[in-house]
């Protein structure tokens, strides 16, 4: 066997498992919580169907007036810490908190002000009851206020391609932590 | 690292219940009317009480035998094919398999090492759900004749007693203690027990960072602190709570369901 036939061969056997779609999840995929998300396009999907190329997932909701920007700008600045090509690759997936208000009308909201390219990023809400349960895979904590904000903790979760957890992050803004930053590198090689 | 530590110094001190006779009849459920409650948290956001909407609450912790049949009509709470998303590795590891007890786990034992998302799966299958923090606390509160016995120094006392016993003698059946004025049992005494909203408990080392511009975890305000300060037996629950992810199991802590009344 040359050696060209050797890397196409270990290039394919590297690329199966992302493209397996229909292989079982493996036991630690956050991709196993059974929940369905309505996008801002309005296409209600479960979620597992984000399988298939790795991920940022966070969480936040569109009314938040503190710390919610600050995620999509640190999908943002962590966008730019790659190549165009690695770019394309990742997903970067923000699930609201508070699917009362955020129907895909509010969700495209934000979407068209903070120009996000929708070939990548997808803004999701799950129902009402889920919201908790998406939190728990993703290590969020949150509460409810009285006026309608939610009190939160703000993550980046790194995931691969079939969803399981490879990285986090708290650190929010438009200066990422670089060992999380070389963990995504690391996850698009 | 410091939380975690704090908490399993917690949990190592968990309470060997005082035993009374009577044995509870499997998952019953005891009726709360609701009412207006003042919370030993304090909510920056809801200034004086909060309000509980009368509920039904399982008049004890559910127990192994029980666990086991949901395990059984469930197959994939199996502890050898859930998610390890949903249950960490410890995940009903005190029984003999993943479909019998043994001698370490009988059936008439509060169920342990169960993930939240255990717990919550457990309770929909029997049309019911977790407790809020706030009814927990509100049942909790009732010692054997009067729904809040919180300002009682003997009360407090005899509850803090039992959280300062050793846990390392094996847990007492479900249902030995005397029920409270609500007719529920073994609030305080045996087990730790999940809430719903366990993951909505931001406090302690949490909300020291509220605010701080270099460290910004949350968004907007609503921090809680306690309100209560000699109230320490609820107070070492919200730091256990708070302290927890929801696929953590700990071989103290259980759960119980309520169930919304019309």
């Amino acid at each position: 066997m040359n050696l060209l036939r050797a890397f196409a061969l270990a290039a394919l056997m590297v690329a199966l498992p992302a493209t397996a779609a229909d292989a079982p999840l493996p036991r630690d995929s956050v991709y196993q919580l059974p929940v369905q998300l309505t996008d801002h396009a309005g296409t209600t999907r479960p979620w597992s169907a984000l399988r298939g190329q790795p991920r940022l997932v966070g969480m936040f909701y569109t009314s938040c007036q503190y710390i919610c920007p600050l995620i999509v700008d640190s999908g943002k600045a962590i966008e730019r810490q790659l190549s165009p090509a690695g770019q394309a690759r990742l997903g970067i997936v923000l699930i609201s908190m508070d699917p009362a208000r955020d129907d895909p009308a509010a969700l495209k909201k934000v979407v068209d002000q903070r120009k996000l390219d929708t070939a990548r990023w997808t803004l999701a809400s799950p129902p009402a009851d889920e919201v908790r349960s998406v939190a728990g895979v993703l290590g969020i904590r949150y509460r409810a206020l009285a006026d309608g904000e939610f009190n939160h903790t703000s993550a980046l979760v790194l995931l691969d391609a079939d969803g399981r957890i490879l990285a986090r992050t708290e650190q929010m803004g438009s200066k990422p932590d670089p060992e999380f930053v070389a963990a995504v590198k690391q996850a698009l090689r | 690292m410091i939380r975690r530590a704090a908490t399993i110094a917690l949990l190592l001190a968990l309470p060997v219940a005082g035993v009374v006779a009577g044995n509870g009849a499997g998952g019953d459920y005891a009726t709360l009317p609701g009412g207006s409650f003042r919370s030993a948290l304090d909510y920056e956001d809801i200034p004086g009480n909060v309000r509980v909407a009368p509920f039904a609450m399982m008049k004890r912790p559910v127990t192994n035998g029980e666990f086991l049949a949901f395990v059984q009509a469930n197959p994939q709470w199996r502890r050898d094919r859930v998610p390890s998303v949903m249950a960490e590795q410890r995940y009903l590891s005190h029984w003999a398999g993943p479909l019998e007890l043994g001698t370490d786990a009988t059936a008439a034992q509060p169920v342990v090492q169960v993930s939240w998302f255990a717990a919550a799966a457990y309770c929909e299958a029997r049309g019911a759900r977790l407790p809020s923090w706030n009814e927990w606390e509100y049942a909790a509160a009732a010692d054997e004749t009067r729904r809040d016995a919180r300002k009682d120094p003997v009360w407090r006392e005899r509850i803090l007693a039992w959280y300062s016993r050793p846990s390392s003698s094996a847990l007492p059946r479900a249902g030995l203690q005397t029920p409270n004025a609500y007719g529920v049992q073994d609030l305080h005494g045996l087990v730790w027990e999940w809430t719903d909203d366990y993951s909505s408990l931001l406090v302690a080392v949490d909300s020291r960072k509220q605010g701080d511009p270099d460290n910004a975890r949350f968004c907007g305000a609503g921090a809680l602190s306690m309100d209560d300060r000699d109230n320490y037996a609820v107070l070492m629950r919200v730091a256990m709570l708070s302290s927890l992810d929801a696929p953590d199991t700990t071989a103290n802590l259980g759960f119980r369901c309520v169930k919304d009344l019309p």
